[in-house]
């Protein structure tokens, strides 16, 4: 069985060390893979590749319009990845990010919906805090369930993801319906008060930008500079060391699961009290999973997230573009999406091993 | 027809999907991969069924390119997870993603068409059981993936090969020694289980609910996964788990055919509220999971 034509393959080895080359070189050789990939499909499906490539890759940046869109979309995919990233590294799936965006916006939109009529300066801050709340409140099932019942957090995460998006149908449907909103699924318009200020005039970019950068800063020195974030980060890379360390597991799953709840939660609030100005059932288009392709392209590192989600955020304004103009379905961002993150990990897998062909490596099979 | 009746007699249609998915994710684990794509797969598989039956090509050659679409690409997530050692939940999510794109991709002209289904086959005699004869009222594919279910366990209970996939996932490195290919056995395993899941999303979307709509699949396929672990490896307790599941998605329909007055959106959750206590309530048992859990579950191999 083992005389196959894998003799003629190389052989992948582990590296001393960990390449910084590869490491930073992976996310751009992945895009570009996936790129060509994409445009191969795009050419099968008989659209114009050279018409794709500048709606979804050059229109974003051609008008001031278009991009302060994509500042726009960075925001929400920034903060779910930063948060998710810190999960990822301490080896705590929490794929629920999708969940607890909605549970976030649904938090936030309590406000505006009881108390339509409040003035003042504070609704939105708090509305912000309750949507963070309420995303680290959804998260904290998933970690009763992984440390107290040892129950697996991707599909608790996942499935309580499914119930969400059905919990905002009920809201929607019944009793958080707009009566004047000729029966469609969506809340009453938010008052003034309940919007996030704007951040540059004639966009709809809007404050929380800044929080979520702030916020990205947070993360970086939470990560690299703190101990908690070096306790995590050992749990992650090698959980036995941690645990005769006296690093605790339990607490390492919790802390991971309300970090990404909060950020998730924060950025369904921003969602709703920023672009939509009300709780729809279209809140989330597919955020959720994207910010997990967006933390894994940016190398989980706090610095690399910022670019990959703004580039991640390009991909979905290209793609809107790109409908319009190539005729292509909105499905190909899915498409791409799932393509970028297959190559990335590839690319990723040079970042500890390097390729060598049989004749020269040690330890050949007999 | 009363609702203990309705659901019985569609119970084990309706447990179809979740039994084929997951008696392939079966066979993938026990080989020591996870790969967290099925629902992708799944949503592949139908995607590619319904095209086929809709142009007239018949049930049985949309299976057949479902089952095939699902192998090719399952074998994807095989090159990306075997092949060069990545993160298998990482890689897992990313054929989810790309296999429910693809889907909804190719299905963009068809969506809310239907086609039709498949004809019943009732056995003499117990079909007219009163209350339970029901049961005995299965289209073709139902009675098949009864078929299916019991040649997997015999597999596993009294084959050889059985016996090598167990290996493979239990301790690679010893597999390895006596000369098994732990690698080529591993991706045998995700081809197979590519395929089923394949052939679950052609059942959804060609027998059990015969239209396409994006996002069918509807989170059937996390349902599959998490089965696997509900019936903690074993076949016999994930087939007792998706006609468990069966039940509980007809409970919905048979609850507002009785007039119950429940929110459409607390039925449409029931399965995944379901799937999150018994989760916990299987997982609470530590050494149940422990004793026929798969010791190297989701570790890539190196020699």
């Amino acid at each position: 069985m083992s005389v196959l034509p894998t003799a003629l393959l190389p052989t992948l080895i582990r590296r001393e060390r960990a390449s910084l080359a590869a490491t930073l070189l992976a996310p751009p050789v992945a895009l570009a893979v996936a790129t060509i990939l994409n445009l191969g499909l795009y050419i099968l499906m008989g659209r114009d590749p050279v018409a794709v490539v500048h709606a979804m890759l050059l229109e974003p940046f051609l008008s001031w319009a278009s991009f302060s869109e994509v500042l726009l979309k960075t925001g929400p995919l920034l903060l779910i990845a930063q948060g998710l990233a810190i999960g990822f590294r301490a080896k705590v799936f929490n794929i629920g990010a999708e969940g607890q965006f909605i549970l976030g916006a649904i938090f936030a939109s309590a406000i505006p919906v009881w108390f339509p009529q409040a003035t003042g300066q504070w609704i939105w801050p708090v509305m912000l805090l309750l949507g963070a709340i309420g995303g680290a409140l959804w998260a904290s099932i998933t970690a009763f369930w992984r440390v107290r019942l040892n129950a697996n957090e991707i599909l608790v995460s996942l499935m309580l993801s499914l119930v969400a998006a059905q919990l905002l149908n009920y809201l929607l449907l019944g009793p958080w319906k707009d009566p004047n909103g000729f029966n469609f699924p969506q809340s009453v318009m938010f008052q003034y008060d309940a919007m996030v200020p704007m951040l540059i005039s004639g966009t709809r970019v809007n404050v929380s930008l800044l929080l979520t950068l702030a916020l990205s800063m947070a993360a970086w020195v939470f990560m690299q500079k703190s101990f908690i974030g070096y306790k995590l980060q050992v749990g992650g890379l090698a959980p036995r060391a941690a645990g005769y360390a006296g690093f605790n597991e339990g607490w390492a799953i919790w802390l991971s699961l309300l970090i990404g709840g909060f950020a998730a939660g924060l950025a369904g609030a921003a969602e709703v009290a920023g672009p939509l100005g009300q709780l729809q059932r279209s809140i989330s288009t597919g955020y959720g999973y994207a910010a997990i392709i967006v933390a894994y392209l940016g190398g989980l590192h706090p610095i690399g997230i910022v670019f990959s989600a703004l580039f991640m955020s390009v991909i979905y304004i290209g793609g809107d573009n790109a409908m319009v103009s190539a005729n292509l379905p909105i499905a190909a961002v899915r498409v791409f999406q799932g393509s970028l993150l297959l190559a990335y990990l590839i690319a990723a897998t040079f970042v500890r091993y390097r390729l060598e062909w049989r004749r020269t490596a040690y330890g050949s099979r007999p | 027809m009363n609702a203990i009746e309705f659901i019985l007699s569609g119970m084990l249609a309706a447990a179809t999907p979740f039994l084929l998915a997951a008696l392939g994710e079966l066979v993938v684990e026990r080989a020591g991969v996870l790969n967290l794509g099925v629902e992708g797969l799944m949503a592949f598989g139908a995607v590619l069924a319904f095209i086929i039956v809709y142009h007239g090509g018949g049930h049985l050659l949309g299976f057949l390119v479902a089952g095939l679409g699902g192998a090719v690409l399952s074998l994807i997530f095989a090159f990306v997870a075997l092949g060069f050692r990545a993160n298998q939940v990482a890689t897992g999510l990313a054929i989810g993603i790309l296999g429910q794109g693809l889907s909804a991709l190719f299905g963009k002209s068809y969506e809310s068409l239907t086609v039709k289904g498949v004809p019943k086959f009732a056995f003499p005699w117990l079909s007219e059981i009163p209350v339970v004869g029901g049961l005995f009222i299965q289209d073709v594919v139902a009675w098949l993936s009864l078929a299916v279910t019991l040649a997997i366990w015999a597999t596993f209970a009294y084959t050889k090969v059985g016996l090598v996939v167990r290996a493979v996932g239990e301790n690679p490195k010893a597999a390895h020694a006596i000369g098994y290919s732990v690698i080529l056995v591993r991706i045998l395993a995700i081809a197979f289980g590519g395929a089923m899941a394949g052939f679950a999303g052609a059942y959804a979307s060609v027998i059990y609910t015969p239209l396409w709509a994006d996002g069918m699949i509807a989170g059937r396929g996390w349902i599959a996964i998490a089965l696997v672990v509900f019936g903690t490896w074993l076949t016999g307790r994930i087939f007792l788990g998706a006609c468990l599941f069966g039940a509980v998605s007809l409970t919905g329909l048979a609850a507002q055919a009785t007039g119950l007055d429940v929110p459409s959106p607390l039925l449409s959750s029931l399965p995944y509220l379901v799937t999150i206590i018994v989760l916990g309530i299987i997982s609470a048992d530590r050494r149940l999971l422990k004793l026929n859990g798969v010791a190297s579950l989701g570790e890539p191999f190196e020699r």
